[in-house]
């Protein structure tokens, strides 16, 4: 593939990462979902840098894998995925669109502000139901079903759901 | 500081987190409670990673082509870095959430110190990403051990031999050998040693809410693990971690 023009194809490498999901929540993408952070020239190669969502998640390495080879199937010869972790991800990052996307799958999507990291010991933030849209819930587990979920119920309409928590 | 220094004092970090994770992991299928066995996996899962991201810049560091991979499945007990408190079995529950507590407090001064002080990018981004993940593990520990000493006679009973029994292997996280001095004087690691104040403080206060009386934090210390001697526990350990690759070298998922 010959490029003309840097600019341009860079505008289309990231509309082209809006259709690389996660494979963990298919109704993400990694450029909503913060995950891819750059896209640049290196002399002729194209370089696309991600970050993981978190240390040991295992969708990264799918995630870098889907990047290449929506870039492949795209016509692209000379590239690079790299990897990041500075700045580290945080949930702020999700896109409008993002937390639109995980409440209409049922996942409750993060309450603003990243979590005082100084708390040791504290009450817990009032999450809506996603169903139902109730604030009569309760926190199950802080740990959940991936990484980046914690587990709730709620009380009225008594379905368990997914919270996509702060960090 | 040496390539060589350097190389040590990444790994002591980068073994805290994969044999404490490893350890964990034994957890899987066995929780006391569904949400448990998940949240203790989740915490290893965390663990592990952060431990794949040290090994990693460890293995570049040392520049002798050794990957992760490498450096966690082909390298002898006496290689390993880790403070004794991350190899000590399971126990029971309560041993476990007790072990947990008193790293994730640590981890989470460690690495506050790292990401503030260091003068190594790569360890202050490595302490950056994993605080974030620490600090749920150390609401997650803090919460149990409320939950338990405040809770049935039985369950305070219990998570206070607990705490008792691991206590003596808690100083060792504040003890700065040659090595911590280097990587402090290069502007690179941080003083351990500065942390225990205010780690005794936080445990403290999770202790009084969980009526749980504070150990003496002038009692004797276990130590060994960060210079290479290890308990028993850890042989056993790498046995089961390193078996695989050791019996299929090279193999490939
Ligand atoms: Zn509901």
């Amino acid at each position: 593939m010959v490029i003309e023009n840097k600019e341009n194809t860079i505008k289309e490498v990231w509309k082209l990462l809006e259709k690389v999901e996660d494979p963990e929540v298919p109704v993400l993408d990694v450029v909503n979902m913060g995950v891819a952070r750059d896209v640049f020239f290196e002399e002729e190669k194209l370089i696309v840098v991600i970050t993981p969502t978190y240390s040991g998640c295992p969708a990264m390495d799918v995630i870098g894998h889907n990047v290449k080879v929506a870039l492949k199937e795209a016509g692209f010869e000379d590239y690079e995925v790299r990897t990041t972790l500075s700045p580290p991800w945080t949930t702020d990052w999700l896109t409008p669109i993002a937390r639109q996307r995980l409440k209409e799958y049922g996942i409750a999507p993060p309450e603003d502000g990243t979590p005082d990291k100084g708390r040791l010991l504290s009450e817990d933030k009032v999450i809506p139901c996603p169903n139902c849209n109730s604030k009569n819930t309760t926190m199950v587990s802080i740990f959940g079903s991936t990484s980046c979920k914690a587990h709730y119920k709620c009380k009225d309409c008594l379905e368990p759901f997914d919270y996509f928590k702060c960090i | 500081m040496e390539r060589q220094e350097l190389f040590n004092y990444i790994i002591k970090w980068a073994d805290h987190s994969l044999i404490l994770g490893q350890r964990l992991g034994e957890w899987c299928g066995h929780g006391p409670a569904l949400e448990e066995d998940i949240a203790l996996t989740n915490i290893s899962l965390d663990l592990i990673g952060q431990a794949r991201s040290l090994l990693t810049y460890a293995g570049e560091v040392e520049g002798k082509g050794r990957d992760e991979d490498q450096l966690a499945f082909f390298r002898d007990v006496r290689d390993f870095k880790n403070p004794l408190l991350a190899e000590l079995p399971n126990g029971h529950f309560g041993d476990t959430v007790v072990r947990q507590f008193f790293s994730d407090h640590f981890l989470f001064l460690a690495y506050e110190a790292m990401m503030e002080q260091s003068s190594d990018e790569q360890l202050k981004a490595i302490a950056a990403k994993s605080i974030k993940e620490v600090a749920y593990h150390r609401k997650h520990s803090s919460d149990w051990i409320v939950r338990l000493g405040d809770g049935t006679e039985e369950s305070q009973a219990k998570i206070q031999q607990s705490v008792d029994d691991i206590w003596e292997f808690t100083g060792e996280l504040f003890t700065m050998d040659d090595n911590d001095r280097l990587a402090l004087e290069a502007g690179v690691g941080i003083d351990v040693s500065l942390l225990r104040d205010a780690w005794l403080k936080n445990v403290q206060t999770v202790f009084e809410a969980a009526t749980i009386n504070m150990p003496d934090a002038e009692a004797w210390m276990q130590q060994g693990g960060k210079q290479g001697l290890h308990t028993e526990y850890l042989g056993y350990i790498l046995a089961e971690m390193q078996h695989i690759p050791r019996a299929y070298p090279n193999a490939q998922w």
